[in-house]
């Protein structure tokens, strides 16, 4: 069981954040994300995009952005389940929360704080009948373990930079590699489509464009796939694994049944005070929540990430008595024993 | 004072609304359907705008002479579902006073 004083689902610029705010009120933070690196919608979908309306910086890449946050929290130790999604939560007697993934990882805390964005990122799935009866009997959105393709045949279908890494890599481990996109132009690194076209041409990869995947055939596991060529009539291709790489698309998922009031697709909360919902001590914030006049901005969940830490020591610590200092003034006490502070002035005579 | 358009837009259960658009907002045909809320909050303009994304793909049913493709805009339609000849990604449509009387359907949500 992971223990921690604020349990946030959510690993992006909201969530890290947090982790920050947490730290000088000395709260330490544990962050879950369905994706495996952190920084949610930032490094998943537009790392290389600019952000003009972060105060202090006229722009700064999305990318750029999150590898900042980890640098402002690195002193306050966060960890991370990255991989998984929050997938149940129980309240215990005493108010604290158990969050446990749907790995099966157990996260023990008193405060919950959901920074979830849109919601996890879910492979998107192609509009093929029949296709759900058939996951994780051959046909698998995503790649965790290479060697279950091991002298199999596969077909992957896809356009962009997964796609095309994927083919290659598992030349070396399939019997038969087949790439199949409904264009024959590609969108990828320069050197993986070069690649491709190399393998190609050595016969390594059967590439079949511009095509679709319009059925899959099999009893209880894939043995085939109809493939339909613009203009043509379909044919069936047999192979073992059918591996659909169309991205990743995020979706509120299994938060929504948490017993949260949600409207809007996201979770309403108390702006007027703290960000909690309706389950006293879970917070939401960044763009997961709704208010009146709510806007889904990073700099907002910034500000929401502030105010719902203050609420949370309260909640934790009921006796205590606590101002906000400014960092100039308190400086940084991180948990690994570094201090920051601004540099004294010194009172020296100059004769 | 800047030109109002009209404009119709067929939400995902088949209803065809009506719609007045400001042309001197800087807005898209993403943005107009998310600020009539024509389909849920969370399931259009995912992305912002960035055609990184095709939860705001519509089908373009008027013969107005619309912005040409972007590659990027290209590329994104060949991984989306759904794709028909008239497929657009609505953030890529930004309304002008030439796009009076659009009519679109919105693609259906993947």
């Amino acid at each position: 069981m992971i223990k921690t004083d604020i349990l946030i689902i959510g690993a992006g610029p909201t969530g890290l954040f947090t982790v920050f705010e947490a730290g000088l009120l000395k709260l330490k933070c544990h962050l879950i994300d369905a994706l495996p690196q952190p920084g949610g919608q930032c490094s998943e979908i537009y790392p290389k995009k600019p952000i003009y309306d972060i105060p202090g910086y006229p722009e700064v890449l999305a990318g750029d952005l999150v590898d900042n946050l980890m640098k402002q929290i690195e002193p306050f130790e966060p960890t991370f389940t990255l991989g998984e999604r929050a997938e149940t939560i129980e309240k215990l007697d005493d108010g604290s929360f158990i969050v446990t993934t749907n790995k099966g990882t157990k996260h023990h805390a008193p405060i919950v704080a959901i920074a979830g964005g849109l919601g996890s990122f879910e492979p998107r799935k192609p509009p093929i009948q029949n296709l759900a009866n058939y996951e994780d009997k051959g046909v698998e959105y995503i790649i965790r373990d290479p060697e279950i393709y091991r002298n199999k045949k596969v077909v992957i279908a896809g356009g962009g930079d997964s796609a095309l890494d994927w083919s290659i890599f598992l030349t070396d481990v399939a019997s038969e590699v087949t790439l199949v996109h409904r264009r024959t132009e590609f969108r990828g690194a320069l050197d993986s489509v070069e690649k491709v076209q190399e393998l190609k041409n050595l016969g390594k990869i059967n590439l079949i464009t511009p095509a679709e995947i319009t059925g899959i055939h099999g009893e209880d596991h894939v043995t085939g796939v109809e493939i339909t060529k613009k203009g043509e009539d379909s044919f069936t291709l047999e192979t073992d694994h059918f591996i659909p790489l169309f991205g990743l698309a995020p979706k509120l998922g299994p938060i929504g049944d948490w017993g949260l009031e949600i409207e809007k697709n996201a979770i309403k909360v108390d702006n007027t005070l703290d960000y909690q919902t309706n389950i006293p001590g879970i917070y939401a914030i960044g763009d997961v929540n709704t208010y009146p006049g709510k806007l889904k901005l990073i700099l907002c969940g910034f500000h929401e990430a502030t105010l719902m830490c203050q609420s949370a020591y309260q909640r934790i610590f009921p006796d205590k008595k606590y101002v906000m200092k400014y960092t100039t003034v308190s400086g940084i006490d991180g948990f690994d024993g570094t201090r920051k502070e601004a540099p004294k002035a010194v009172v020296k005579a100059i004769n | 004072m800047s030109q109002d358009i009209n404009i119709k837009i067929t939400d995902r259960e088949g209803v065809t609304h009506k719609i007045v658009a400001p042309t001197d907002m800087a807005m898209n045909l993403m943005e107009v359907v998310r600020s009539y809320e024509l389909a849920p909050e969370g399931t259009i303009g995912i992305c912002g705008g960035m055609a990184m994304c095709a939860s705001c793909q519509c089908y373009v049913h008027s013969d107005h002479e619309l912005p040409e493709m972007s590659v990027d805009e290209d590329m994104m339609l060949a991984e989306a579902f759904y794709v028909e000849e008239n497929s657009r990604l609505g953030c890529q449509i930004q309304m002008t006073p030439e796009l009076d009387g659009l009519e679109v359907e919105l693609a259906p949500e993947s």
